[in-house]
């Protein structure tokens, strides 16, 4: 009996010295690359770097910047968000009422979790496929619905998420002071909003930082985004190109590049908890 | 003063194929607070809840009937469900704040409704929070997560929001009962002061709540209506053998 307390009350004392040194590893590591990305990166961050386009022979190290690829990741990322938010949301509501419980939900979240786990390689493999046969090329547009392909699963499951945890009280006490279906649709929003956002965020960071599912079908231009229907730049192809070549001035830039990406999904990543912060504060647990 | 009275007429209730109410025909009598009581499963809250409309909600409902607020038929095609939830408050079994600040979730029901010029919200809101006794404890942070006060606070925080529509009738749906007993007596107390103004009908499993409130009251059993009279009368001579045994708590 005795001997069975001090297994147990030194279990008690292991198991958060664990917690701790995993914290530490995983602290250890996302510092390393912080740092890494920042020093390196800092070396050619310069005001030119972000605020102009490649100019000639930029890849053998000659003047100009990456505001190509930094619009081009912007358009593609947000354009996609922005289109599988308005695809996600119908399909969570018909979840949430004539499907709710029914076997074709069950179907729609098995698909899409099966969808989240799929390399976005094959996406864009899937898309390259699909606008050759149309007879189009590497564009804007092609670049941003495989990046749809990529974030619809991240951006329905979490909706869908939220809403399951949605009290059914909230509904029926709502109601009850004579609202309209729009402001009990208002309410709902209020308690739901601080979730959706985590969700939007999410998508938005991994379609900012996918390289793969650009890779073919977004292209790459040296040129500003102009047009739906041409090539655009991106962040992760820039690091892609620039770390490939055997110049070491070039290869720096990648890593400002890096540096610019991150930061990017940090400052996102700020505003969404900001927000989060503010309307959190008085939703209901 | 004005009167309002809700009267039943042949009302009948159907979850799917199972009838949950049986040809219920009553009168609840204005300015009194009226109780509906019996066995868990009776049909209570099915009755208290057609009576804000709140029931139709549920999936797979029928509801054949009429109930009449002050003669005007709240089933009629004419009746807007808004404005008849607007007239016929509730208070619900577990109070539940809305996502909202303390002052913000007595403010939104008037907001709504447009009852009040902009202006005259946060008086409005001050009179309210004082009438269910609140104001005191949360002058200092109405602009607080509602969330943030105790159970007993939330549920006074509901009844000022349901208060605030200024509504004809007042619904309580076992509005004591996750409550600790200062809670419940607090909100009994404040029922009570409000029946001057308010027709209230209230459900409840607390038989002692029944006879400390009631003053009109109706027993259901497995959807039927079998008693139902002036509280004094039913509680001292029940009519129904059945009622008798329930109030000699012989079964719950």
């Amino acid at each position: 009996m005795k001997r069975k307390l001090f297994v147990r009350a030194l279990l008690d004392k292991v198991w958060p010295a664990v917690m701790l040194l995993c914290l530490l590893g995983a602290g250890f590591v996302l510092s390393s690359i912080l740092i890494a990305i920042t020093s390196r990166g800092l070396r050619s961050l310069s005001w030119e770097m972000i605020s102009t386009p490649p100019q000639r022979a930029f890849y053998l190290g000659g003047a100009g910047g990456i505001l190509n690829a930094i619009a081009g990741s912007l358009c593609l990322a947000l354009g996609a968000t922005t289109i599988a938010s308005l695809v996600a949301i119908p399909v969570v509501l018909y979840m949430h009422t004539y499907g709710k419980g029914k076997r074709q939900t069950l179907l729609i979240r098995l698909a899409l979790d099966v969808m989240w786990g799929m390399p976005s390689i094959v996406y864009g493999a899937f898309v390259f496929t699909f606008i050759m046969a149309v007879g189009l090329r590497a564009s804007l547009l092609a670049g941003m619905l495989t990046l749809v392909l990529v974030s619809l699963p991240i951006l329905t499951r979490t909706f869908d998420e939220v809403a399951l945890m949605v009290p059914t009280d909230l509904s029926e006490s709502t109601l009850a002071l004579g609202t309209t279906r729009t402001e009990l649709a208002g309410m709902l929003l209020r308690q739901t909003v601080p979730g959706l956002l985590a969700g939007i965020f999410l998508a938005f960071a991994r379609s900012i930082g996918d390289g793969a599912s650009v890779l073919f079908t977004a292209g790459y231009t040296d040129s500003m985004p102009s047009s739906l229907l041409r090539p655009v730049a991106s962040l992760p192809l820039a690091i892609f190109f620039q770390l490939s070549t055997p110049f070491p001035e070039v290869q720096a830039r990648a890593h400002t590049a890096a540096l610019v990406l991150t930061a990017i999904i940090l400052l996102f990543g700020m505003l969404a908890y900001v927000v989060h912060a503010h309307l959190g504060r008085y939703i209901i647990r | 003063m004005i009167m309002n009275t809700l009267s039943i007429l042949d009302l009948n209730v159907w979850y799917g194929n199972l009838q949950a109410l049986k040809a219920i025909t009553a009168d609840i009598p204005p300015n009194k607070i009226t109780a509906i009581i019996g066995p868990s499963g009776c049909g209570k809250s099915t009755l208290l809840k057609s009576l804000n409309r709140l029931l139709e909600l549920v999936p797979d409902t029928r509801i054949a009937g009429q109930i009449k607020l002050n003669d005007f038929d709240i089933y009629s095609s004419a009746a807007s469900v808004t404005e008849v939830r607007t007239h016929i408050g509730l208070l619900p079994q577990k109070p539940f704040p809305l996502p909202m600040s303390i002052y913000d979730n007595v403010a939104y029901p008037i907001r709504i409704h447009a009852l009040l010029p902009r202006k005259g919200i946060p008086d409005k809101v001050e009179e309210t929070l004082l009438a269910v006794g609140l104001w005191d404890e949360v002058k200092d942070r109405l602009r607080a997560p509602a969330f943030g006060l105790s159970v007993g606070q939330q549920q006074r925080l509901c009844l000022a929001r349901a208060l605030a529509v200024e509504p004809q009738v007042l619904l309580c749906d076992e509005s004591t009962s996750a409550l600790d007993p200062m809670s419940a007596r607090t909100i009994e107390d404040l029922l009570i002061a409000l029946k001057e103004e308010y027709t209230i009908v209230t459900v409840t499993h607390n038989l002692g709540q029944a006879e400390r409130l009631a003053d009109h009251v109706l027993f259901l059993w497995l959807g039927e209506l079998l008693e139902q009279g002036p509280a004094v009368r039913v509680f001292q001579s029940p009519e129904h053998p059945l009622m008798a045994a329930y109030l000699a708590r012989e079964f719950g």
